[in-house]
């Protein structure tokens, strides 16, 4: 579904991204792991269109879309959770969600898919009246990936959706993960918490200094002396 | 105790200040009263803060705000609405001539201010050369008027889309800049157009200005009486609280929302952040023109004067006071502003210290304006620490 080809990328001078491909095959989860600094969200910036690609091609569905402007890509049905969450704080709950809902024009399948983020986190229903900025960390990154769906993704993008949160809010964000995967959206998802990466993943890439250095099934990675030294801390 | 150890220090220090150009003994009396003022204000300040006097001042800006908003709310019922109107509608004739034609004056601002709330208040751009526009209006009707003999109500639309293509010009190189360097950049943009004004001769005549500038008609009507103005303005008014409240509903509204909260969590939502700038800015501009037609033609003169540095500020005060993004607050703060002068006009000396001294009570009081956007006081007040709050806010 998702394809990078040989993706090179500049900040100025510093070569951020040298040569990245990768697949995001329909319906699947993929995550890249990486430690900080390795590319992974610059990664994610290239496909969703905020960064602009010096050489190669990402495809989406087969079709060429770097060169697209962000706008475009998410019309294509790419949505992403961008890193730190990035809610709009003075925004109410629903509002932050009918946001995610912009560029589509069906009212009321709107309205339906607002029943289901809102079945899929309760809490934001509960909340839907108190602004964005008040809601706790957890919450924020629930609202986060509600107000993606609400774009009704093909290809969902997460970047570090386990950042800063305690581990039973991790488990919780990993479990509705789960089940947008189960309703057939593709999920391509940076992180930096190997743990939770490998237990979730269909595939994992590691990614270091801007290049893919490994990938593989998350069981054959967790095997390997490497990943288990550098990101499982064993 | 300890603010008030800094009330000598400061003494000293503006003292100090004082001592080059008021000599020692100009230096010593503005020592002492500095410090006798920054006293008084630390006491004043310890007074208002003491529980019931602040409870008692938080109830009195809640009743303002309330009043205001229980008046708005009972517009919405068409027959307050109407009686409203015809009070309006009656002002000129129970008003002397001069009063009328400050209401005038109030309502030409009342739509700058609205249009510069788009930019400002709905979007989030702060735009510090929004006078430009105004000028670009006055300016065009008044060269099309006396060159070419243009009537006033094509003028009006020929105003504000040459105000709108303004607004595109300088919103394209500013579209990757926010906060303060956009701030500097609309300020370079207001003063360009003044200068150019001021100096480009042989089409503005300079300083001189743009004498017998045409009046609008209606038929063989001739609009003449600050009486006729104060209807024009009247219904122009009305006509731009309708569009811009509307807009601020539409979808456009919740794209320059997310805009101002946001722009990277704009963009990933779908927002086309270039058309979303420009449009504000273009929108912002065309109302900023449509005023300067209008004053145009009241006046039936332009010079450069009138589009100094100062309005931009005036009218960004007006947003700010009334309420950044809420229509009826903005249409408060620009009354207010024009009328408190007005009122204060017998203490000419002391107008200008009065003013001043009011926004910043204002300020301190209710920094969010007198009234605040709906929808955003639900939860007011209530962010908790640590929540990323999102500069250029």
């Amino acid at each position: 579904m998702l394809e990078l080809e040989d993706v090179h990328f500049y900040y100025g001078r510093i070569h951020a991204l040298q040569g990245v491909s990768l697949k995001v095959p329909a319906g699947r989860v993929v995550c890249l792991i990486g430690s900080n600094g390795a590319g992974k969200s610059t990664t994610l910036m290239a496909v969703s269109g905020v960064h602009a690609i010096a050489r190669g091609a990402v495809r989406f569905e087969g079709r060429p879309i770097h060169g697209l402007p962000p706008d475009q890509i998410v019309r294509l049905g790419i949505s992403q959770v961008p890193e730190g969450r990035r809610i709009f704080p003075l925004l109410t709950v629903l509002e932050n969600l009918e946001m995610g809902a912009y560029l589509r024009r069906d009212a009321g399948e709107v309205e339906r898919d607002l029943d289901q983020v809102y079945s899929l986190f309760p809490v934001l229903h509960e909340r839907r009246r108190q602004r964005g900025g008040t809601l706790s960390g957890g919450e924020q990154q629930m609202l986060a990936i509600g107000r993606a769906l609400m774009a009704r993704p093909r290809l969902l993008l997460l970047d570090e959706p386990s950042l800063g949160l305690a581990p039973m809010l991790v488990e919780a964000i990993f479990g509705a993960l789960g089940r947008i995967r189960e309703q057939g959206t593709g999920i391509f998802l940076v992180e930096q918490n190997a743990h939770v990466a490998l237990g979730f993943a269909d595939w994992v890439y590691v990614m270091e200094t801007g290049r893919i250095v490994m990938d593989g099934p998350p069981e054959e990675l967790r095997r390997s002396p490497a990943v288990r030294e550098a990101y499982l801390g064993e | 105790m300890r603010s008030f150890a800094s009330a000598p220090l400061l003494g000293l220090w503006f003292a100090f200040l004082a001592l080059p150009f008021a000599g020692w003994r100009g230096a010593l009396w503005t020592g002492l009263a500095c410090a006798a003022l920054v006293a008084a204000a630390r006491t004043l300040g310890r007074v208002l803060r003491a529980e019931p006097v602040a409870r008692r001042l938080a109830m009195a800006q809640e009743a303002i705000g309330e009043s205001w908003e229980f008046m708005l709310r009972g517009t919405r019922d068409w027959r307050v609405a109407a009686l409203v109107l015809l009070g309006l509608v009656a002002f000129p004739w129970v008003l002397d001539r001069y009063k009328t034609d400050v209401l005038v004056v109030a309502g030409i601002y009342v739509m700058l201010s609205l249009g510069l709330n788009v930019v400002v208040g709905f979007a989030g751009l702060l735009d510090l050369g929004y006078v430009a526009f105004y000028a670009v209006g006055a300016y065009s009707y008044a060269l099309l008027s006396t060159w070419y003999g243009l009537s006033f109500w094509p003028g009006l639309l020929g105003g504000a889309a040459l105000a709108a293509v303004f607004g595109i010009l300088l919103g394209i190189p500013v579209l990757r800049l926010r906060g303060d360097y956009l701030a500097i950049v609309t300020l370079g943009f207001g003063e360009i157009i003044r200068i150019v004004l001021n100096n480009w001769d042989d089409v503005t005549r300079g300083p001189n200005g743009i004498l017998g500038i045409g009046r609008p008609h209606l038929g063989d009507f001739r609009f003449s009486q600050p009486m006729h103005f104060f209807y024009l303005v009247l219904a122009l008014c009305l006509i731009t609280m309708f569009i811009v409240g509307r807009l601020n509903r539409s979808r456009i509204g919740r794209a320059w929302a997310a805009m101002r909260e946001d722009e990277s969590a704009a963009e990933c939502m779908g927002v086309n952040l270039v058309h979303a700038k420009l449009l504000a800015f273009a929108f912002g501009a065309s109302w900023a023109g449509l005023g300067g037609v209008v004053f145009a033609a009241k006046q039936t003169f332009v010079s450069p004067e009138s589009f100094a540095f100062f309005e931009s500020v005036i009218i960004l005060c007006m947003v700010v006071l009334g309420g950044m993004g809420s229509v009826p607050g903005v249409v408060l703060g620009a009354l207010i502003l024009v009328a408190l002068p007005e009122a204060l006009r017998e203490l000419t000396l002391f107008r200008p210290m009065i003013l001043g001294g009011a926004m910043v009570l204002m300020m301190v009081m209710r920094p969010r304006g007198f009234l605040r956007e709906r929808g955003l006081r639900l939860a007011e007040g209530a962010l908790p620490p640590g929540v990323p709050r999102e500069e250029g806010r």
